[in-house]
């Protein structure tokens, strides 16, 4: 959906193949190009299947033999039954979605659990920059001017756990990610991470549902 | 059965009868069925590289060579020959004249074996289904059991489909463009009145035009101009042909003054040469009949269940208005539910609906990708 933010995809998309166990059913839900799909299904011979907005991603997508759909994360993820996959992926997405709650609810309906990053707005960057400035943010994690932003649904740390609490999501394990650093674990409720972190990604299941196999934090964020 | 072979080996061209009678979903039987078809390409040792193109509504087998009747290269030239999508040098390209078609395979002009005159309307009505039978036995009589790809647009598509819920064990890809699950009312609603224009000819003879040597040329030519529009998208018309006129100034009749008038007073000159207005009839109601969901309560995902194996690749185009994207997003819905592999894009055109026929850089680019993925994991 969103264009990439910033170079350190990589680095999210390198979390991700760790969080996902090998062989799982997998929707990326925004996959631009197929790039991590096609990670995930060499290192860990995943089955997956992509949502992209583009007729042009979702063609890249095709040339690297991956099943990908044309559409978007508001309107067609309700379209999945339920419990379709192990994980649904929304990679630096959720901000850019016109209803991130129903996203986010519909993301853990359909898949036993859900990867989720977004830009921490409540990174020690932005709000220095709109302190000292006065004006929207401009950021290496958010660069684009506010008048032409895709980024619609920007949220902080404590503001995207106080939703999965709402949720009733279970938080598994969760992370920071930067361009410059490895990413590291991280204890999301700490006030000190939200100011650290320039982006996070979370691991998130039902609190309800009875997991397959549950996680060991020890093994997700090597 | 008669094969003839043209001048370039890897190109047959012939007729087969059937083994077997064909029942229909009216209940009838049919016997002595002849189908009509074309391949391209060779078969591989291990018979997996077969391809099986289905045509449009007034298509037939001659996909991608000269049309013996018209003389005009095949429909779908773009798309199928050596180092095409379609690639004559790697797959085994079958196409087919659909059963109740004109050009050589059996349909309402044949001759019906129990009088010795031609079918007309003692013809029974045909389903989607009933071609996709035939195509199927034809396909085993070729030598073929397993087909790693069935494609279709338009009408082609809906057999395609068809095969998805009838025969998905015989199928590795399944490619769809420009088509839909079901026929919609306004669908229904265009195609009755270029029945209606067909029938409301006096040479239409109730049918038995053929015996007492006449054709309904005038009704099947309004019936051709009332449908060509609707293959076309209006800023497409608009664009070519705009309120230009024939000649200067206006006739003050009924001439074609407007350039669009006359292109379309050709498409039906044209058509009435080549096809036969009861096939049209026939090949219409179909199409009406054809609700995919409907031997399965109305669930498409459940009509679609035994295709969870099949790769599919559906593709649509932004300015077809006759079946359009929504169409193609119902079935796309469906194939999801069923837990197929699914593609699915729409195309970026103001083309219409023939788009499909065209060379769409797009559509070329996806269904590569498509094929060229599908064949490496076929092996191919």
């Amino acid at each position: 959906m969103a264009e990439p933010l910033y170079a350190a995809d990589r680095e999210d998309f390198r979390e991700i193949v760790r969080l996902v166990r090998p062989g799982a059913r997998v929707l990326d839900v925004g996959c631009g190009n197929g790039e991590l799909l096609q990670l995930l299904r060499d290192e860990k011979q995943i089955d997956g299947r992509g949502i992209e907005i583009g007729a042009e991603g979702v063609s890249a997508c095709l040339a690297r033999g991956l099943a990908v759909i044309q559409g978007d994360a508001d309107r067609d993820l309700a379209e999945y039954p339920p419990a379709s996959f192990d994980y649904a992926i929304l990679s630096q997405t959720l901000q850019a979605v016109r209803a991130p709650k129903e996203v986010l609810s519909n993301l853990l309906r359909l898949a036993e659990r859900a990867i989720v990053s977004f830009p921490n707005f409540g990174h020690w960057r932005v709000r220095m920059s709109l302190l000292a400035t006065g004006r929207m943010p401009d950021t290496r994690s958010l660069p684009i001017p506010w008048y032409e932003t895709p980024n619609i649904h920007l949220c902080t740390l404590r503001d995207f756990t106080e939703l999965c609490a709402e949720l009733n999501l279970r938080i598994e394990a969760s992370s920071a990610v930067s361009p410059t650093h490895p990413a590291r674990a991280i204890n999301c409720q700490s006030p000190l991470e939200n100011w650290r972190s320039e982006s996070a990604l979370f691991l998130l299941s039902r609190k309800s549902a009875a997991l397959s196999a549950p996680v060991r934090p020890g093994d997700l964020f090597a | 059965m008669t094969v003839l072979s043209s001048p370039r080996q890897d190109q047959t061209d012939g007729v087969l009868r059937l083994r077997e009678p064909l029942r229909l979903d009216s209940g009838q039987v049919l016997r002595e069925v002849d189908i009509a078809y074309c391949t391209y390409g060779r078969l591989n040792a291990d018979r997996s590289n077969a391809v099986l193109i289905c045509h449009a509504l007034t298509g037939d087998q001659y996909v991608a060579s000269t049309n013996p009747v018209t003389g005009r290269p095949g429909w779908w030239p773009v798309m199928v020959g050596p180092g095409r999508t379609f690639d004559t040098d790697r797959y085994f390209i079958i196409s087919t004249n659909v059963l109740g078609g004109c050009m050589g395979s059996t349909g309402p002009s044949s001759i019906n074996p129990d009088t010795g005159q031609p079918y007309g309307l003692s013809f029974p009505v045909i389903t989607i289904a009933d071609m996709v039978r035939a195509q199927a036995m034809l396909v085993s009589q070729l030598g073929v059991e397993t087909l790693f790809c069935v494609a279709g647009g338009s009408m082609g598509g809906m057999q395609a489909l068809e095969w998805a819920r009838s025969h998905a064990a015989r199928m590795f890809t399944c490619v769809l463009l420009a088509t839909a699950p079901r026929h919609s009312a306004q669908n229904i609603a265009f195609h009755e009145v270029g029945r209606q224009a067909i029938m409301a000819d006096p040479d239409w003879r109730g049918g038995d035009y053929v015996g007492q040597g006449v054709r309904p040329e005038k009704g099947l030519a309004v019936a051709r101009m009332a449908a060509h529009i609707t293959y076309l998208s209006e800023p497409a018309l608009q664009r070519k042909f705009g309120r230009e006129l024939q000649r200067d100034g206006l006739s003050w009749g009924f001439d074609a003054d407007f350039q669009v008038e006359s292109y379309l007073r050709h498409q039906g000159a044209a058509f009435v040469d080549r096809f036969d207005a009861n096939s049209y009839l026939y090949i219409t109601r179909a199409l009406d009949y054809f609700d995919l969901a409907q031997s399965a309560g109305g669930r498409l995902a459940d009509a679609l269940a035994a295709a969870a194996p099949v790769r599919f690749c559906v593709l649509s185009f932004s300015s077809d208005w006759l079946y359009p994207t929504s169409e193609s997003r119902v079935i796309v819905r469906a194939l999801n539910a069923a837990g197929a592999r699914a593609s699915f894009v729409e195309i970026d055109s103001d083309k219409g609906h023939d788009a499909f026929l065209l060379d769409e850089p797009v559509m070329r680019d996806a269904l590569n990708g498509f094929l060229d993925a599908a064949g490496a994991a076929r092996g191919l």
